[in-house]
């Protein structure tokens, strides 16, 4: 009797299609899709790239200032000229920080605004979630944060540091005298997999250094995790003994209270020195540094650099944040991530000029060796080869005004290795998009 | 046989109303594909590619809604947990999808890729049996089911009800998403599983693969609906919606109310399984943000917004927060906040029938949609 | 202290190392500090000091300046004579990690070395902790010997403890040990372990009987010492953890509890009074820089004012049209959370705001070794216990409690009996909200102050108040104090995710068994 049901059901759903096919042929939202595209096709429009950064959400925290920088720069560019002669136009999203919403958005920017170019994402997790719409689309992406490695894409510039641009000198410094000695490290971080992969990758680093398995405690906590009350007491107990250092990967909120209970155990930076990985400027502003004072962080780049690119840099960005009138706009600072969005965006800039189009194949091999002066105060450049870019590595110390006091940098900028050497799973892998290995994750060219 | 079933068709709908649905079912299931895939990029009837996986998003949504409606409209039972089946679903469809990228992946590996970088040599027992794809998707009705089925005999049993029920099956899914946010679970920690290749050895990336997932997603829905509805119309569905306006008097006349509840929970967190195996290849992701405690909250909200207690409301209104959601994160990033949110607060205010149930009374003639089923309406007056 | 203002005859080297802490060069600062460690001189302490306190300045001719401790007046350090230049033009002295350990050492020596015996007992409690450089033993040693304050002397002997526990002369090892066992302290419990341990063949790896014998006493007497202070601290951040989840879930059990709103925007609570809290700092820090110290006095008051209103004119706009549609109820205030964190956000930015605790706040109370209670902690404990007695004097003791009682438990009896029930509402969920902006203003002291603050407590804040059974504030207060103690006796076992996971199993089965939570009570949430 059932199968009868289904059988009538089918058959009025038949009639149901002849008669209502008509209304769907006068529908608006195709025809108005394609007209846009056509007329974003032709030359003398302004030139669409995408920001995909959340403006709500937990992320919003951190994402909604690359967003302003990204306006920032586009304006700067555009206020000479533009690119090629046309002007850029900005077209902001909101992913609102949910990871499907990113591949959504991604896809409408790439396919229905035909964008040249999108500058964004910040959790890998939203990056690993676009991904194959950038690949399956052949669009572009410059990713501004540092992140854990293990990954380079034909479509992706990872303008952010990899982990030998940040976690690893981070580490030879806390071993070094200077740096404390340490001869016992806590690797504590939120559970992702951003920590996950850079306590692994140090782990190997450590044992490759002679550090006794014994010496090491790794500990995760949930987002948005509150209490440290435990954590901090097993940290003081471990630490008995023997010099010992924190590698910090919390992630965003959870810093706070982190700090705050270490200050209020007593336990002070020259004791037990914390490195974080994630701990920047912007960080720092929402929170009251006095009980940070002379922690450590490594990064890339630090507002207190002095030089003349990063002089600029500070007074265009607070410039524009007076302008635009940004909340608390006297209070506003320059970090990493900031820095690594505004060399993403010139570097395109300075590519897509040179390849004398946006077209997306064309401007991917001119980014390639493209060098730029950062606000760090170095020529930073883009790897021939794998995508990310070589850049300096700073430690800083925290200070009571929220900013950084540099105690250690490299000469030179240093060439990311996308892959670790120290993780066996990828010892062997190599990114090179050039001929003949054109691959991303080979252990053999291709050609 | 024939009268009966004719009967019961009836009873479900009234012809126009069956009309009604064939004509939205046949925009849906076929008008839309074919404006896809029969006509040229530049032709106005297009239906743009990218469109297709985001209407196959929403499909699922209203499924979810749909089976939210059942318990909730009908039993009055509200579960803030259905993010735990959905993202069950999606978690068995996405085994499967990880299993089918084979040697393709980063590392080149039999495992799937955050397996050797966790430094992991052999599959965990319980991804065994997801190289099939018919085994995945029984998983994907089954585990959704099963747990379902034993955590509400429990809390049906000790008889947990109304805002206990909403706040425990709230604690589950903060618990589960706790759970597979952890890396040692075996579920991708907080990536998930990502960076599908294929599905039945259909590349994921072709449009035509696109396509029949959105045309599965159709017809799961449909079906879906249809069967939620059988089942509101049936003798069981009167217990129920007895249940919810009534229940010691039920309780009264001899009825136990564990195995009408506990049924049409089973059934509702089914339908949310089949819903994530089906989104899950359409948005290329799974992962624990699927289970945060906002998501769920989210799925009551579609209900609320389309019309409790009407089914095709629940559906609309999945399909209409979700389209505006899509829309306003693109067209006003700043403000989409705003607008959704005195959406809701209007709708609670002034619609509080939601945006279907109000049509229902407004128009004379579809007041005979609830009639048809002899179904009392939900009172929006009395004091629970 | 010696008075700096007398110039007690300053020697060449105190001037050559003051260049040296001019130059800006980290080597040279270092070994500046440590020379000036070992000058006789009393000018070196009040330098040293000053550094540490970052009251140093270098004049762009090199001179060393040091400036008072509010900033007000500056003056030469060898001369002793007041300078007048700009604080803000002159140049710091870089301050790193180095150099604070450098500082450390040369102040304890120099402290060890002062006829204060104040000063001098807090710097051997300093070196007990830290253990002594290699340079300094010899020169405690002595200083150890000469010492007549006891308790100055038990530290010291701790201090050298460091070193000589793996010294080659026995008896110097017999007496560290001694001096450890009498202090129980745990900083030595990884030397005393080895000790008593044995070597890969078997053999002890302390061949001396008499000092293993001793090791081993002063071990257990330190695993005593530290299992006391274990249970210890878990019942005092078990309870530290309660009082932050009282402080979150008491709104919520008035307006869930008591009124039957499924309130999802009670998080939006909690956030606007930790802005309030923001907003009178910053006043506080530009208007009444005097009374800073006191801006969280009055920010009780203002969040509980702002919160209030807000909760008001809410419940007037919204909620009131929903009464008796509690599961709708979660939809609008799910709206106005929505609104609310949107509002926040444009008005001050996604970005965290500082809310920087009071110098009084800071800094904590040792238990025992090892657990210190830090006084923010003490502050959330002590607000959680005077909120709960002001809202349950006030439900149970004043006329508006009594109403807002009656309206729960019979609303139309309430109005027959003349009680304005819908004014009663508007004040029940004001108080709700006004409570919860007192969390608000706990919560600023412990976390960020940002947007999302509230959507991190709104799962654990319903999961108390269900717990404790709806509509019974004793309930809420026994449960957050359960959860709270379960929760940090499993972490150390579990970890900080598993523990939670189990927490949140363990509230699952506690429903299944009672389903009405702790204290179940009739009344509009009652059924």
């Amino acid at each position: 009797m059932k199968q009868y049901i289904w059988l009538i059901i089918a058959a009025e759903l038949l009639v149901g299609c002849g008669q209502k096919s008509d209304d769907i042929e006068s529908s608006p939202t195709s025809a108005k899709a394609i007209g846009e595209a056509t007329r974003a096709a032709s030359a003398d429009r302004p030139i669409k790239v995408g920001i995909l950064h959340s403006l709500s959400g937990t992320m919003a925290i951190s994402e909604t200032s690359l967003k302003d920088v990204a306006l920032m720069t586009i304006e700067e560019i555009n206020a000479r000229g533009g690119v090629l002669g046309r002007r850029i136009e900005p077209l902001v999203v909101d992913p609102a920080s949910d990871w499907p919403l990113f591949a959504e958005k991604a896809r409408q920017l790439l396919a229905e605004e035909e964008v040249a170019v999108v500058f964004g994402c910040w959790t890998s997790v939203s990056r690993k979630s676009v991904l194959p719409v950038f690949e399956e689309l052949d669009g572009l992406l410059f990713y501004p944060v540092q992140y854990e490695g293990e990954e380079s894409s034909f479509n992706v510039f990872y303008t952010g540091a990899a982990p030998n641009q940040q976690a690893i000198p981070a580490l030879e410094y806390l071993m070094s005298p200077a740096g404390g000695a340490a001869q016992r490290f806590v690797l504590l971080g939120t559970d992702y997999v951003y920590p996950r992969t850079t306590n692994k990758i140090l782990r190997y680093f450590l044992a490759a250094k002679g550090v006794p398995e014994k010496n090491i405690m790794e500990q995760y906590t949930p987002f948005g995790h509150a209490d440290y009350q435990t954590i901090v007491a097993q940290i003081k107990k471990f630490a008995v003994g023997a010099p010992t250092a924190v590698i910090s990967t919390i992630n965003g909120d959870s810093n706070v209270p982190f700090y705050k209970e270490l200050a209020s155990q007593g336990v002070k930076a020259t004791d037990i020195p914390v490195m974080a990985f994630s701990v920047g400027e912007e960080e720092l502003r929402g929170i009251d540094t006095t009980p940070l004072v002379g922690h450590l962080a490594a990064w890339n780049y630090f507002m207190s650099m002095d030089n003349p690119a990063n002089k600029d840099f500070i007074a265009k960005w607070k410039e524009y944040a007076r302008v635009k009138q940004l909340p608390h706009a006297d209070k506003r600072v320059t970090n990493d991530p900031m820095e690594a969005t505004y060399i993403g965006i010139h570097m395109w800039a300075q590519a897509a000029e040179q390849a004398g189009t946006t077209a997306v194949s064309a401007v991917r091999q001119a980014v390639a060796g493209q060098v730029f002066r950062a606000p760090s105060g170095f020529d930073i450049k883009m790897d021939e080869r794998n995508h990310h870019l070589h850049k300096p590595v700073v430690i800083g110390e925290i200070q009571e005004n929220g900013q950084f006091q540099v105690v250690s940098a490299t000469d030179a900028p240093i060439r990311a290795d996308p892959w670790s050497p120290y993780v066996p799973a990828s010892k062997e892998k190599v990114a090179n998009w050039t001929y003949p290995w054109v691959c991303g994750n080979c252990t053999e060219p291709k050609f | 046989m024939q009268s009966r079933a004719k009967k019961l068709l009836l009873e479900m709908h009234t012809p126009r109303q069956w009309l009604a649905l064939a004509a939205v079912a046949g925009i849906v299931l076929v008008a839309v594909p074919v404006l896809n895939l029969a006509t040229t990029p530049t032709s106005a009837l297009r239906v743009s590619d990218h469109l297709i996986p985001l209407f196959g998003k929403f499909l699922c949504f209203a499924l979810v809604a749909v089976a939210v409606d059942l318990l909730w409209g009908f039993a009055g039972i509200l579960s803030l947990g259905y993010t735990v089946f959905f993202a069950c679903g999606g978690y068995t469809m996405g085994m499967y999808l990880m299993r089918a990228i084979g040697r393709d992946g980063v590392y080149r590996n039999e495992l799937p890729d955050f397996m050797v970088f966790l430094d992991w040599h052999e599959l965990p027992w319980y991804w065994r049996g997801f190289d099939s794809l018919g085994f995945a998707i029984a998983m994907a009705l089954l585990v959704p089911g099963i747990i379902a089925l034993v955590f509400g005999y429990f809390a049906f049993r000790s008889r947990i009800r109304g805002v206990y029920f909403s706040i425990i099956t709230q604690a589950f899914t903060y618990a589960s998403m706790l759970l597979f946010f952890r890396n040692e679970t075996g579920f991708g920690g907080n990536n998930g599983l990502t960076d599908f290749k294929r599905i039945a050895g259909l590349p994921l990336h072709e449009q035509s693969t696109k396509v029949s997932l959105y045309i599965a997603s159709g017809f799961a829905l449909l079906l879906g609906y249809l069967l939620c509805r059988y089942v509101v119309c049936s003798k069981l569905g009167r217990v129920l919606v007895a249940l919810r306006d009534q229940e010691l008097r039920v309780m009264f006349a001899g009825y136990s109310p564990l195995k009408f509840k506990l049924f049409a929970w089973t059934l509702s967190a089914i339908l949310c399984g089949l819903a994530g195996a089906l989104y899950v290849p359409q948005v290329g992701i799974i992962n624990p943000n699927e289970l945060a405690p906002s998501k769920g909250i989210e799925m009551a909200v579609w209900v609320a917004v389309g019309g409790r207690g009407t089914l095709a409301g629940a559906a609309v209104g999945a399909v209409a927060v979700n389209g505006a959601k899509s829309w306003l994160t693109a067209a006003h990033p700043e403000y989409w906040l705003y607008v959704l949110g005195s959406l809701f607060i209007a709708v609670t205010l002034f619609l509080p029938r939601g945006l279907v149930g109000h049509l229902a009374v407004v128009s004379r003639r579809i007041t005979t949609w609830r009639k048809q089923c002899k179904l009392p309406r939900i009172s929006i007056h009395n004091r629970p | 202290m010696v008075s700096p203002d007398q110039p007690g005859g300053p020697g060449a080297s105190l001037q050559a190392a003051l260049a040296q802490l001019a130059s800006g060069d980290m080597a040279a600062i270092k070994s500046a500090i440590v020379a000036i460690g070992e000058l006789e001189d009393p000018v070196a302490l009040t330098v040293l000091e000053a550094l540490r306190e970052r009251r140093l300045r270098v004049a762009a001719t090199g001179q060393v300046l040091i400036a008072s401790s509010d900033g007000a007046t500056l003056r030469e350090v060898i001369s002793g004579r007041s300078a007048s230049e700009d604080l803000e033009s002159l140049g710091e002295i870089a301050m790193t990690n180095t150099v604070r350990r450098a500082l450390r050492a040369s102040v304890a020596r120099l402290q060890i070395a002062s006829p204060d015996s104040a000063v001098r007992r807090r710097a051997a409690a300093v070196l007990a902790k830290n253990g002594p450089p290699a340079a300094l033993v010899e020169f405690l040693r002595a200083a150890h010997d000469s010492e007549s304050d006891p308790a100055t002397r038990v530290n010291l002997a701790l201090a050298l403890a460091h070193h000589d526990l793996s010294s080659e002369d026995r008896e110097r090892r017999l007496a560290a040990i001694r001096s450890i066992a009498r202090a129980e302290v745990r900083t030595f419990k990884p030397q005393l372990e080895a000790m008593v341990g044995r070597g890969e063949g078997g053999e002890y790896s302390e061949s001396d009987d008499e000092i293993r014998e001793l090791a081993l006493s002063a071990l257990s007497a330190v695993e005593r010492n530290e299992l006391a202070g274990r249970i210890v601290r878990d019942l005092v951040y078990g309870l530290s953890l309660a009082s932050v989840l009282v402080l979150a879930a008491l709104g919520l059990a008035i307006t869930f509890g008591l009124m039957g709103v499924i309130n999802m925007a009670h998080g939006e609570m909690l956030m606007l009074g930790a802005y309030t809290t923001y907003l009178v700092q910053s006043e506080f820090a530009g208007r009444v820089p005097d009374w800073y110290a006191y801006y969280l006095v009055a920010a009780l008051p203002a969040a509980f004012g702002v919160c209030f209103a807000t909760g008001a004119v809410l419940e007037r706009a919204v909620i009131r049209y929903l009464y008796g549609r509690p599961l709708e109820t979660l939809l609008a205030t799910w709206g106005l959370a929505l609104l609310l964190i949107q509002s926040v956000r444009s008005l001050f930015g996604a970005h965290n705001v500082t809310v920087p605790s009071p110098a009084w706040l800071s800094g904590g109370y040792t238990l025992v070794e090892g657990v210190i209670l830090p006084y923010a902690r003490v502050a959330a404990i002590a607000l959680a216990a005077l909120i709960t007695i002001f809202i349950a004097a006030l439900l149970y003791r004043s006329r508006l409690g009594l109403h807002i009682r009656a309206v729960t438990e019979n609303r139309a009896m309430a109005q027959a009996m003349g009680i304005r029930t819908a004014r009663v509402d508007t004040v029940t969920f004001g108080l709700g909200s006004a409570v919860a902006g007192l969390g608000g203003v706990a919560l600023s002291q412990i976390g960020n102050v940002g947007p999302e603050l509230g959507q991190g407590y709104i799962v654990d804040s319903f999961l108390v108040v269900v717990v404790g059974g709806v509509g019974n504030l004793l309930g809420t207060v026994a449960a957050a104090l359960g959860l709270g103690i379960v929760n940090k006796l499993l972490e150390p076992a579990t970890g900080a995710v598993l523990g939670k996971i189990c927490v949140l199993v363990v509230v699952i089965l506690f429903i299944q068994r009672r389903p009405k939570g702790l204290f179940a009570l009739q009344g509009r949430a009652g059924q």
